[in-house]
């Protein structure tokens, strides 16, 4: 069991978010959005929505560079084990909240709110609700780490990430005998990986960084004198 | 120098007698779907009056369009790139749909399913979004129409910047006009700017700006930036719209489906050379009253043998060079100087212009005194203010403005004389800077008006550019996904892929 939930099912949630992601922004380019409902409804968006995104980038940035730097980088820095644990649970924690809060704002003002609930999908707000699950689950293993602020298990699942991400053996052995709520988050985060392509997340992959890296302001296209 | 072309259009004001059929017309073929009920490409307000969606033209409120800085550039008024990404998650200047009317229908089933009653039955308003009752409708595309609501809410029209409002709310001095709006197909249009997708863009042949559907990631920063409030956001498919000029009508030489159904004839399309070099400079011109000269020195004149030149070799086809030459928009805006842009103090050097209205002299009590400039009544004596239009018309200069109503009130005592005494008074024409002969063009184009002197559109050339062979099986237009290739090069899938050639990036 423990086998597959985490040293499978990490394979099989990424090849579907990779293959997904990739035959939807070929196949359907069209239906690549955010799907902003700020026109809709402004009250309750301008708050619950800089609240959210921020902690959410706060968060995912954290996880990205928390698990899969090499232990022994973070060393070679003069990052303790303990100091990591620490700031990741100070700065994981502040932007927990924050995003838990702004999520909640977002998920009252989808619910409630008539134009917005008649207008959403499924997957708009079963993503909603899977993400505010996870945050409550990621700030619920706060509680467990400060028991133990060490850092120990917090390299424990450093370790699996790597083994996972580097196609190594005994992945899901490393983190065989961790708390049951830290099971829970990574399985949640799994799926959240599963169901990445057909939802509305596929927007934050085109975060507009090549905006600031356009010469000027203008665009203009041509049919005379193709590119290639 | 750098030579483009852009199919530019006039309306003239003066005709205008408010029918919404443009808005209609355009409506039926482009805004029927989902998303996009609340949104008119092309609408019709009634001034003064605040307008669609309410209070568009206060950009105080909006930032939309550019700003020129303290330090003396030019970027959108809603901030530069960074200010732009550092709003994505909630846009500050984004209006709600209740600014612009929250889209409705009418239970008509109602009608013909009610059961016997004592009372007529009747047809309730429904919500287009929720599908719920709407008690009362508050709002709707053309909420002012002739002057609807009280002069109060209609005076806060931002063209009434410097003058004395008061009197025009009294039943004996109110004025009104239309004002016809839709996509001004901008030389520097700040949607394209803000756009950080780089979705929207201006096509080079022609300067229709258009949203690429498929590269459209909905971060809604264009809608703000439009000064013109003229990009609407489908709310169903998540992607922007707007305004195409009718590009397959116009690719054709077929005029847009506003102007091809006016029934005032009040719109001209016609073909104008500028400068792309030009642009930036001119957008970027000190003082607001400098924009509209600024814009004038964008153009090129058509006849001369330097830009001929030039033309031709940027590509420019021998006949769209001679359209130019016959271009009513060339006439209208360089030659009588009749026609102005909407809103040059935005910066955006629009494409669509407009001439100003003539009105009924001030008040029929004051007719016997009324200042008479040798047989023709004098402008700052017409019951719509100079300065109002001006206001409207070129960043509040009013020369501009009153030179274009006295060339008109010429033609009109030029032909009058003519026609109804058989004077041919020259005089007349010479006063206002005119000669006979274009006095006469100028009649011939502005009040008779035919078909073939409003409509100077040349074909698109896209026998130049593609094969018409891979067009061959296209499915045409469709709403989402049904014509799209993909956007690889090759073929995710194996198989040849079609070998389209779609526009791409220049600049």
């Amino acid at each position: 069991m423990n086998e597959f939930f985490f040293g499978i099912y990490p394979y099989i949630a990424l090849s579907v978010l990779l293959i997904g992601s990739i035959a939807r922004y070929e196949r359907d380019p069209f239906t690549w959005k955010t799907s902003s409902s700020q026109l809709l409804r402004r009250k309750q968006l301008v708050v619950g929505s800089i609240l959210f995104h921020v902690g959410i980038l706060v968060i995912f940035f954290g996880h990205l560079i928390g698990l899969l730097t090499p232990i022994d980088l973070f060393h070679a820095l003069g990052v303790s084990n303990e100091f990591k644990q620490t700031l990741a649970v100070v700065a994981g924690g502040i932007a927990g909240v924050m995003a838990l809060i702004g999520g909640l704002m977002l998920f009252h003002r989808r619910w409630t709110d008539p134009r917005i609930r008649k207008t959403s999908s499924f997957a708009d707000i079963a993503i909603l609700v899977l993400l505010l699950a996870q945050l409550i689950l990621g700030i619920g293993t706060i509680f467990v780490s400060v028991q133990h602020l060490d850092g120990g298990e917090m390299v424990k699942f450093m370790t699996w990430a790597q083994k996972i991400f580097t196609f190594r053996a005994g992945a899901a052995a490393e983190i065989a005998d961790v708390a049951m709520v830290f099971k829970l988050h990574l399985f949640l985060g799994l799926t959240i990986f599963l169901v990445f392509p057909f939802t509305r997340l596929v927007h934050m992959l085109s975060a507009p960084v090549r905006y600031v890296m356009r010469p000027g302001y203008q665009v203009v296209r041509s049919r005379r004198n193709p590119a290639e | 120098m750098k030579v483009r072309a852009q199919i530019g259009m006039v309306l003239n004001l003066d005709k205008c007698i408010g029918c919404h059929t443009c808005s209609v017309t355009c409506k039926n073929v482009w805004t029927t779907r989902d998303g996009v009920e609340y949104a008119w490409f092309n609408n019709v307000e009634t001034k003064p009056g605040t307008g669609y969606p309410t209070d568009w033209e206060n950009q105080a409120r909006w930032n939309g369009g550019w700003e020129r800085t303290k330090s003396g550039k030019l970027q959108p008024k809603q901030g530069g790139k960074w200010r732009i990404l550092a709003n994505i998650f909630a846009n500050p200047d984004l209006p709600e749909i209740d600014d612009y009317y929250e889209p409705f229908d009418f239970d008509y089933d109602h009608l013909k399913s009610a059961p016997e009653m004592k009372a007529f039955p009747t047809a309730r308003p429904r919500s287009k979004i929720t599908g719920e009752r709407i008690e009362k409708i508050e709002k709707g595309p053309n909420w002012e129409e002739i002057l609807g609501g009280e002069f109060a809410k209609r005076s806060e029209d931002y063209n009434f910047e410097g003058v004395q409002k008061q009197i025009y709310g009294e039943y004996e001095n109110t004025f009104m006009m239309y004002l016809p709006r839709l996509c001004e197909h901008c030389l520097n249009p700040a949607c394209a700017a803000s756009c950080p997708s780089g979705a929207i863009y201006k096509r080079e042949e022609d300067g229709i700006v258009l949203i690429d559907q498929e590269k459209c990631r909905g971060w809604r920063m264009c809608v703000s930036g439009c000064p013109y409030k003229k990009v609407y956001y489908n709310w169903s498919t998540g992607k922007s719209e707007k305004c195409t000029l009718c590009y397959p009508r116009i690719e054709s030489g077929n005029p847009t489906v506003c102007s091809e159904t006016c029934v005032g004839r009040i719109r001209y399309l016609g073909v104008m050379l500028y400068d792309a070099d030009k642009i930036s400079e001119a957008a970027n011109a000190p003082e607001k009253t400098d924009l509209y000269d600024a814009q004038l020195g964008v153009f090129l004149d058509p006849n001369d043998p330097e830009v001929i030149a030039a033309a031709q070799r940027d590509g420019i086809p021998q006949d769209w060079i001679k359209s130019a030459q016959e271009s009513p928009v060339w006439k209208m805006a360089m030659e009588w100087k009749v026609a102005f842009p909407l809103h040059p103090e935005y910066r955006t050097l629009p494409m669509v212009w407009y001439i100003p209205p003539l009105s009924p002299i001030q008040n029929a009590a004051e007719a016997g005194a009324l200042g008479k400039d040798g047989g023709m009544p004098d402008v700052s004596s017409l019951r719509i203010p100079v300065r109002y239009l001006a206001n409207m018309l070129t960043a509040g200069d009013e020369a501009p403005v009153a030179s274009a109503l006295e060339r008109m009130l010429a033609m009109r005592a030029y032909m009058r004389s003519k026609t109804v005494e058989g004077v041919v008074d020259v005089g007349i024409a010479e006063k206002v800077g005119m000669d006979q002969r274009m006095i006469e063009d100028m009649y011939k184009i502005m009040a008779l008006a035919d078909y073939e002197d409003r409509f100077v559109i040349p074909t698109t050339h896209r026998e130049q550019v593609e094969e018409a062979y891979d067009i061959k099986g296209g499915c045409g237009f469709t709403d989402g996904n049904g014509c799209s290739t993909g956007i690889s090069k090759g073929s995710l899938f194996g198989g040849a892929k079609k070998p389209l050639k779609m526009p791409s990036e220049v600049m």
